[in-house]
């Protein structure tokens, strides 16, 4: 019950809900616990409900880190 | 998919894999980290983790899936409801937990018993809205981030003034959980924590517990390499001597956690002293309706308890849901408790130690 993934925002739709799309497919969700969110942020959909924005600066900075760590131990 | 294939690169993993058995290689004694998120527990075994550890570092599962630690007396209260002529709407993974007398909601659907499962508590409310005539009741178990799903959408309710909707409430709170295992005999070296839990309670939740208990933590997310990062992380805490709670998982935790699902679960809640299957009551580990909001109570609105109950004696749910036994160690696994005929809770949720152990065999 618990599966939360990142989705996209394409629409938003009135009572404060939005469209959302994942690998070509797309929902309808709850975007009450998010009031800032906007078309083209992604966040993370639990039951229905976004419940948090994903950070893509955070994102690409993790990832950036962890693809340092797999060349430097290519090169060791 | 964007922003998970991406923490599942394997040249990423096979870095932090080494990088893991380094840091192990220099620790004094075996460690034990224990995981406290369902999610977790799945990912781990789907995605082999454990395979990928050196032999001193082991990792437990811990008491994170919400409908693993459901008291069979919330089933049997569920069942009662239904008999009553309600409407019980409900997550699916519920269908399949056993009651006290072994009875689950999908054979009290079978018996005629009105039982809808739904993906979002939204659609129960929408069918409740479309049907002023029945009286549904859904089923609220749930960590913080569930919570705050079915409050977002008990808020929905309260403003419409539907008044044949209410909730059946089995609220579970994180961190009296966290407490009760380090206080435990377990001798857990480290945490795992759950990521979108953390999304609304925030990663500065964690402080008073991380400087009362000494014990280090890492919030991380649901990718193989989210997962190997936490446990890296973790290890060189242990060999430092550290006891911080880190954030892996900024990408979608902030410190502060989410406001919007912490007014509501101010507004509507409270804590109470409630219990866990297979483990007992926790002081303060359970969140209720506000008296001020008991015409959404479905245990008042019916009459019923679902704290009681009784667990089947064969099931060791309890050993397994605190680490101390692999699920594939328990007398019973695959042999008269299957996914398809479960004792207990945990060989029932995708997310149980059991249904995932059993799931992915190749785990243990």
């Amino acid at each position: 019950m618990c599966l939360a993934m990142p989705m996209k925002i394409t629409a938003l739709e009135p009572d404060r809900h939005g469209r959302v799309e994942s690998s070509g497919l797309s929902f309808r969700v709850n975007l009450k616990l998010i009031p800032e969110a906007r078309v083209g942020d992604f966040v993370i959909v639990h039951a229905g409900f976004a419940i948090e924005k994903l950070d893509q600066v955070e994102a690409e900075r993790n990832l950036a880190i962890f693809e340092e760590l797999a060349r430097g131990m290519e090169r060791a | 998919m964007q922003y998970v294939d991406e923490f599942r690169s394997a040249p990423v993993m096979a870095a932090l894999r080494r990088e893991i058995a380094e840091v192990a290689a220099g620790l004094p004694r075996p460690v034990r980290l224990m995981e406290v998120c369902g999610s977790h527990t799945m990912a781990v075994a789907r995605f082999g983790i454990r395979e990928l550890l050196p032999p001193n570092v082991e990792l437990l599962s811990g008491p994170g899936c919400p409908v693993c630690v459901t008291a069979s007396g919330f089933i049997d209260a569920a069942a009662a409801i239904a008999a009553r002529g309600a409407v019980v709407s409900t997550f699916g993974d519920m269908l399949k937990v056993p009651g006290s007398d072994r009875k689950n909601l999908a054979e009290c659907r079978a018996a005629g018993g009105h039982v809808e499962v739904v993906y979002s508590p939204e659609q129960a409310l929408d069918f409740a809205l479309a049907h002023p005539e029945l009286e549904v009741v859904f089923l609220a178990i749930g960590f913080e981030t569930t919570t705050a799903a079915i409050l977002a959408t008990l808020d929905g309710a309260v403003e419409r003034c539907c008044g044949n909707f209410s909730l059946l409430c089995a609220f579970k709170q994180i961190l009296p959980a966290l407490e009760f295992l380090a206080q435990s005999d377990l001798a857990i070296d480290a945490l795992l924590l759950p990521p979108h839990v953390s999304s609304i309670i925030g990663g500065l939740a964690y402080d008073e517990f991380s400087a009362r208990f000494r014990l280090p933590g890492v919030i991380c997310g649901f990718e193989p390499v989210d997962i190997l990062a936490g446990i890296a992380e973790n290890l060189r805490m242990i060999l430092n001597g550290e006891a911080a709670v880190k954030n892996a998982y900024r990408r979608a935790v902030r410190p502060a956690g989410n406001a919007a699902a912490q007014e509501l679960m101010s507004r509507f809640l409270e804590p109470f002293a409630a219990a866990w299957r297979g483990i007992g009551v926790l002081p303060g580990s359970g969140l209720k309706l506000r008296a001020a909001y008991a015409s959404f109570d479905a245990a008042r609105r019916f009459a019923v308890n679902p704290e009681g109950g009784a667990d089947d004696p064969r099931c060791c749910c309890g050993a397994v849901l605190t680490g101390r036994l692999q699920p594939s160690a328990c007398p019973v696994f695959g042999r008269g408790c299957t996914p398809d005929r479960p004792l207990g809770a945990c060989m029932v949720s995708g997310e149980g130690a059991c249904a995932a152990s059993y799931q992915y065999r190749g785990d243990q």
